[in-house]
């Protein structure tokens, strides 16, 4: 019998634990002709900022060992256009769609709240946690446990009481776990993670650095690890919190790797861009994984890998 | 729907080596039959657990309805993906996306048409030699590259235009120099009204300049580095005047990659313009 394959966030239930990550997805319409974007668990936008932005020059990529820089620097048309153009495509073909969300200042986060909540299709909001603080001279709200829980409170308090907020995590602390309990504590249902930590190539023909930004967001196997890790970390210290994990899932495997770490659902991101059909085999390839390990729900998956595990025959006989 | 791209596993048909670049012909149902010239398509490289997870874009130099259709591509090796690429054999399985991108508009009645491509941007300019010619216009060429054994099809190009002008930079092959350098004398013989143009960037910002003085409209193919090719990653963007009047950055696959060549800000290529929509302080000055 296949798995029963349901997740929540908070109390929102998902079909499925599979959703594409921030940023990944384009507006949905790009996937459409590949995928069917309401099969998914729930697409995530890329993040929504209150003006438009231009992103960052380019070059804006470039590839490294099973990863991929990126230095898109949140390009999109702005809230206003994104509710009037974005959003109802999806919202008319009823999929399920987190939104994220970025500012520069806790004001400008808890506006950006304000205006979605009540917009017909967000299914929940995401707090991109890896913008920039302007008022904090450019400090990363991320970062830093007081100005992350401070962010995630004003979203919560300016958001509807029943749209679940997700705060997402970058890699680039010291201690997740001290944030990822800030944002609990501000009144984050779910957290997600992990966000693209901040690398760099340089161009040895040109001998400059190969984007034009400089530094930019690693994503892709590379980072899978890193995501393995703060997923675990995280659920050991707040197991009853739903974690979104990501970072380099490419296959089922990958994905069911995240769940046992503590993960109730996983994003695609970057894998997109090499297969979009990626979100729906992915799911397929954990159905059957789960299946095969005789998995009566993937609920029973979450986190297993920190039960203690049995001992090995040969610990037994060199008693 | 003719416009909406397809994924599908093709199979290579021949390898075969043309001078300096390596043409690939694969069968590719669903993608040659919507195929309009200008299109481009997208290849996945390294197989199934492949490091690199990018995708490589190539202009379609051909197709024919041969197996239910093949999509010939011309590339030259440049790194780790074109080199698996090259490696390839008949038989072999790929990944393919297509058709991609804007195509070429064509003129609605007959007109002399330049059409000027610089190394392997030649590749994507002869099946729109072709469908220029069904509409009984005018075709003429101007093929460049930096050397000989690097100016693609300058042999078709030859048997089937009115003129062929072939340029290279060490001079082993016609005029020495650049395809922009022969253009104003070109545009001037054939009495051009309309030039396409497929090449490296500063090329393209080089005949769009010459068109603008002789003021004859030019739709130029652009290049930017692409991740995904299907409008999805946000990466490929290029400085781009809009019909109200206001530069974007606009994804090079999706809206592009032909482009009106005036509409195009080759001088910012790299830069954010401040005047452009969105630009960083742009939210303060309205
Ligand atoms: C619309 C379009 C049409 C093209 N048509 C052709 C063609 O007909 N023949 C041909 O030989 N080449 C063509 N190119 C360039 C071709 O995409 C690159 O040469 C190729 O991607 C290089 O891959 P690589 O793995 O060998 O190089 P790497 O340098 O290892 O590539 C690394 C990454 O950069 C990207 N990249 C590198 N160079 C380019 C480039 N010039 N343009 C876009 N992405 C790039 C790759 O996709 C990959 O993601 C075209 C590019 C575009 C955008
Ligand atoms: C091109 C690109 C753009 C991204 N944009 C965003 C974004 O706007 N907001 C965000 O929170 N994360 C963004 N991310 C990060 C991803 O959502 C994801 O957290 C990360 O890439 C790890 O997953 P992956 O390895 O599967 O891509 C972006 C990643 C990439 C590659
Ligand atoms: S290459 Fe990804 S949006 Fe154009």
């Amino acid at each position: 019998m296949p798995a029963d394959m349901r997740t929540y966030l908070a109390h929102v239930e998902l079909p499925n634990p599979i959703l594409t990550a921030s940023g990944c997805a384009g507006t949905g319409r790009e996937l459409a002709p590949f995928a069917d974007v309401t099969r998914l668990g729930a697409l995530t936008t890329r993040t929504i900022t209150m003006a438009a932005r231009a992103g960052r020059p380019t070059p804006r990529m470039a590839e490294t060992p099973s990863g991929l820089l990126n230095a898109v620097g949140l390009q999109g048309p702005g809230v206003d256009v994104f509710l009037a153009r974005e959003l109802p495509w999806l919202a008319e073909r009823g999929a399920r769609t987190v939104v994220s969300i970025g500012g520069g200042s806790v004001a400008e986060f808890s506006a950006l709240a304000r205006k979605l909540t009540d917009a017909p299709g967000v299914t929940a909001l995401e707090v991109n946690l890896s913008c920039p603080n302007v008022e904090d001279r450019g400090r990363v709200f991320g970062r830093d446990p007081s100005a992350a829980g401070e962010v995630v409170s004003a979203v919560r308090t300016a958001a509807r009481y029943d749209l679940p907020v997700i705060a997402k995590l970058t890699p680039d602390v010291a201690d997740v776990v001290a944030i990822a309990k800030a944002c609990v504590d501000g009144g984050a249902e779910a957290l997600s993670m992990i966000n693209n930590p901040v690398g760099m190539a340089i161009d040895v023909d040109r001998m400059r650095p190969a984007l034009a930004a400089g530094t930019g967001g690693l994503s892709g196997p590379a980072i899978r690890p890193l995501a393995v890790k703060c997923v675990w970390q995280v659920h050991a210290a707040l197991p009853g919190t739903p974690v979104i994990g990501m970072g380099g899932v490419t296959s089922g495997r990958d994905a069911l790797e995240l769940v046992l770490a503590g993960a109730c659902a996983v994003a695609v991101g970057t894998v997109l861009f090499h297969d979009p059909y990626a979100g729906h085999r992915v799911l397929r390839e954990l159905e059957e994984l789960l299946q095969e390990r005789g998995f009566d729900r993937l609920a029973d998956a979450v986190g297993l890998a920190h039960r203690p595990s049995h001992r090995t025959d040969r610990e037994e006989s060199s008693l | 729907m003719a416009g909406s791209p397809v994924q599908v596993t093709g199979t290579v048909l021949t390898m075969r080596r043309v001078d300096a670049y390596h043409a690939l012909t694969v069968v590719a149902p669903g993608i040659a039959d919507r195929f309009r010239p200008g299109h481009f398509v997208t290849v996945a490289v390294g197989g199934p657990r492949t490091s690199t997870l990018t995708r490589r874009a190539f202009a379609v130099h051909d197709v024919k309805p041969d197996y239910g259709g093949t999509v010939e591509l011309v590339f030259t090796v440049r790194g780790a993906g074109t080199a698996w690429l090259a490696d390839r054999r008949a038989r072999d399985p790929l990944d393919l996306i297509g058709p991609l991108g804007r195509p070429f508009p064509l003129p609605r009645d007959p007109a002399s048409c330049l059409l000027v491509g610089s190394e392997y941007g030649a590749a994507g300019l002869f099946a729109l030699a072709d469908a220029l010619q069904q509409r009984n216009c005018r075709v003429d060429f101007v093929l460049g590259a930096a050397s000989s054994d690097r100016v693609f099809g300058a042999l078709r190009a030859r048997r089937m235009a009115e003129t062929a002008t072939l340029t290279t930079r060490d001079g082993s092959l016609g005029v020495r120099g650049s395809v922009v350098d022969v253009l104003p004398g070109v545009i001037a013989d054939t009495h051009a009204d309309v030039v396409y143009a497929c090449g490296p960037m500063a090329t393209l910002g080089g005949v769009t300049a010459v068109c603008a003085e002789f003021g004859i409209p030019v739709q130029v193919s652009v290049e930017e580095l692409m991740a995904c090719g299907i409008g999805l990653c946000m990466t490929c963007t290029v400085p781009v005047i809009g019909d109200d009047g206001v530069t974007r950055m606009t994804r090079a696959c999706v809206d592009g990659p032909v482009f009106r060549g005036e509409r195009v800000r080759f001088d910012d290529v790299g830069t954010i313009p401040f005047d452009a929509h969105g630009a960083p302080g742009g939210d303060r000055a309205r």
